[in-house]
């Protein structure tokens, strides 16, 4: 039972990990998207059709080029989205938060509105979906450990990598230092000579583009390619912003974070004699672990647990 | 010499703050931008929905002024929105961001619903009605004050706890709907006592009346009370108000308590004036779209009422536009209202600052040179 718990938790968290690891190096950039719901509505959309008319043309002979094409394809309609954003924000210098939400309303908007090109037709997309579920084919024979480990889908794994990567590209390398410098004080970093913008644009449309994966990853394999609400995705786009701040900002602590809130997202399927309201209580507890987490960081106000300095206003040169 | 100078390269074109701009001007360019989104957002239709642009806007205009019933329906669920917007005005203003109006009209709906269950038929409406106003504004209190506490306090991140409190909201109304109808498919029945009357025969004109008031009161607070300054002055700068003496924590915590209460209003007249019960849907998003109606309109009440009736405009339009066209859903609406917003946001940015080009900057060197 609780092999099965863990084994889910770790399945669900993929769709937390890729959004808040992709939110959590926009938001080291300094801007908060609150955008994060629409881009993966976006990605996810734009990849399922990207799917489909990919086994309308060439069938499903070819699995690795089903799950390749529409990753890309993902990421790049995710990065797309944040480019949008950081036109609006960092070339326009519009209000952050004013424009995550025009961002929100338009990525469902447009995600709902491709999705039913082809909602007739989501059972060719779930023919694939095989592809995305189990990378290795050995995890039945080795008990528990193969099923808890082994028993993911590609993306699953992903996830685990791009959020590792993030970790150490963030804290051990040049182009970190530079991103967390252009996020805590644009203007320093101006004066050392960083381009700003450039920073700006690169970790928002990067950022964008994972969170995007997470949406991919909710359709293809979570639901096994079927997408009936497309207001599903929200809550896990709103939840990996909560995420970022849960994780204290730090990718490698959102593994973590992303099975635990995986495991509170599937918990009232495992407790036996619960009824269907309790259940209802029990989805709020992300929720109410983030403010308690929101809470008390504020009041331990601690250098090492703050969000970055300049996040959620925008830099413009001449402006001191 | 001259060479060297020529080598040195000067950008196209940069970005000059404007010192400060006639308010006819802004909103020429505000007016130019919505224009200029209406064309935009035509030719899409235009090249989605393969129908001629003089279509789109004929059907836009008869999903809202085809019938009388279209008309009220307009007018109510503009001034709901406008409501809203009004609500998150003042935190807003205090640049408190306050991105939990959904759950906050979700609560003081939630807060009515719940006297209408247990009170209804054993108390007279006319008692009924008093003590789910009282209930619903508290909730609303409730709700928005808690984030505010802890940002005056310790300098909790609003903007992350009033979002979360939205989904908490949520749940919490899940919950209870789930208790009260045990094997119901999750959905509510209107309940029938506790409704507010109807004048003009329909749900339309209470709205539309206690709107207009609210308005009114949040007009003269914002601009002519000593709060209201006292507001604005914590919004520009924290460290003139405290120098100043203003209590930053007490103007904190009291303008999210009115803008709580007005939020529980809303949430007061949705349930008891219109829908009668209450789901998830209650607020619908209303809560994130009041955020841009009150951004666009600089935080002034009386443009608040042009840009919540732009903003229904476009949503009821567009959804006639979809029935006229046999699509049965809405996504295309939100894509288009969304366009709408992307393009008054960027606006801003016309308004706010100057681009200079190079070219005209060398022609005056040359003149200067010349002249010279």
């Amino acid at each position: 039972m609780f092999v099965k718990f863990l084994t889910s938790a770790i399945r669900i968290s993929a769709i937390f990990l890729f959004g808040s690891t992709g939110e959590i190096i926009t938001e080291k950039s300094g801007h908060l998207n609150l955008g994060v719901p629409g881009v993966m509505s976006v990605g996810a959309a734009v990849g399922c059709l990207s799917e489909y008319y990919l086994i309308k043309s060439i069938g499903t002979s070819v699995p690795f080029l089903l799950v390749l094409v529409p990753l890309i394809v993902t990421f790049l309609a995710g990065a797309a989205m944040g480019a949008l954003y950081s036109f609006l924000t960092v070339t326009l210098r519009a209000n952050q938060n004013v424009t995550g939400l025009a961002m929100t309303t338009f990525g469902v908007g447009l995600a709902g509105h491709l999705i039913n090109l082809i909602k007739a037709k989501m059972a060719v997309i779930a023919r694939a979906s095989k592809y995305y579920t189990n990378l290795f084919p050995v995890d039945d024979k080795l008990g528990w450990f193969g099923e808890i480990f082994l028993s993911h889908g590609i993306l699953v794994y992903l996830a685990i990598i791009v959020a590792v990567a993030a970790q150490l590209i963030l804290n051990r390398t040049r182009i970190g230092l530079h991103l967390r410098a252009v996020g805590e004080n644009p203007a320093t970093a101006d004066a050392a000579g960083i381009n700003v913008s450039r920073y700006k644009y690169l970790a928002t449309c990067i950022g964008c583009g994972i969170s995007g994966l997470g949406g991919l990853f909710c359709i293809m394999d979570y639901m096994g390619g079927n997408w009936d609400d497309v207001h599903f995705l929200e809550g896990f786009g709103w939840l990996s912003i909560a995420l970022v701040i849960f994780t204290l900002w730090r990718p490698a602590l959102a593994i973590l974070g992303s099975i635990i809130f995986g495991g509170l997202y599937i918990a009232s399927s495992y407790i036996s004699g619960i009824t269907f309201a309790q259940i209802e209580l029990i989805k709020a507890l992300p929720y109410v672990v983030t403010i308690i987490v929101l809470i008390v960081t504020s009041i331990l106000n601690s250098k090492e647990t703050q969000p970055p300095a300049s996040l959620g206003l925008n830099y413009f040169r001449e402006e001191r | 010499m001259k060479n060297k100078e020529k080598s040195v390269k000067e950008p196209l074109f940069h970005i000059v703050k404007r010192t400060s701009v006639p308010w006819w001007k802004s909103w020429l360019i505000r007016a130019a931008a919505i224009l200029l989104a209406f064309v935009v957002t035509g030719l899409l239709s235009f090249l989605v929905l393969k129908k001629d642009p003089f279509f789109i806007y004929s059907s836009m205009f008869s999903g809202i002024f085809g019938t009388e019933r279209r008309i009220l329906i307009f007018l109510r669920d503009g001034a709901i929105l406008l409501l809203i917007a009004l609500a998150i005005t003042p935190a807003f203003k205090m640049r408190f961001w306050n991105t939990g109006a959904e759950g906050q009209v979700l609560m003081g709906g939630f807060a009515c619903t719940v006297c209408m269950f247990y009170l209804g038929g054993k108390v007279p409406d006319g008692v009924l009605i008093p003590i789910m106003f009282v209930a619903g504004v508290a909730a609303g209190m409730l709700w928005a004050v808690i984030p505010a506490i802890f940002k005056a306090k310790w300098n909790t991140n609003e903007t992350l706890f009033t979002l979360m409190m939205n989904y908490v909201a949520m749940q919490i109304v899940l919950f209870a709907i789930k208790i009260w109808y045990p094997t119901g498919s999750g959905n509510m029945s209107p309940l029938p006592h506790g409704n507010l009357p109807q004048i003009g025969g329909g749900d339309f004109w209470l709205s539309v009346i206690v709107v207009t008031i609210v308005t009114a009161l949040v007009y003269v607070y914002m601009k002519y009370s000593k709060q209201g300054y006292e507001i604005s002055v914590v919004g520009e700068s924290e460290n003139t108000a405290r120098y100043v003496g203003i209590n930053v924590k007490k103007v904190v915590v009291r303008t999210l308590l009115i803008s709580g209460a007005i939020c529980g209003l809303a949430g007061f007249l949705i349930v008891g004036g219109i829908d009668h019960m209450i789901s998830k849907e209650t607020v619908g998003g209303r809560g994130f779209t009041a955020i841009l109606v009150s951004w666009l309109a600089k935080f002034n009440p009386i443009f608040m009422i042009f840009t919540a009736y732009l903003v229904v405009f476009l949503q009821k339009g567009m959804g006639q536009v979809m029935t006229d066209c046999g699509v049965a859903n809405a996504y295309f609406a939100d894509i288009i209202t969304g366009i709408m917003f992307f393009f008054i946001i960027g606006c801003e940015f016309f308004i706010l600052y100057q681009i200079k080009f190079r070219k005209a900057k060398k022609r005056k060197k040359e003149e200067k040179e010349t002249c010279s």
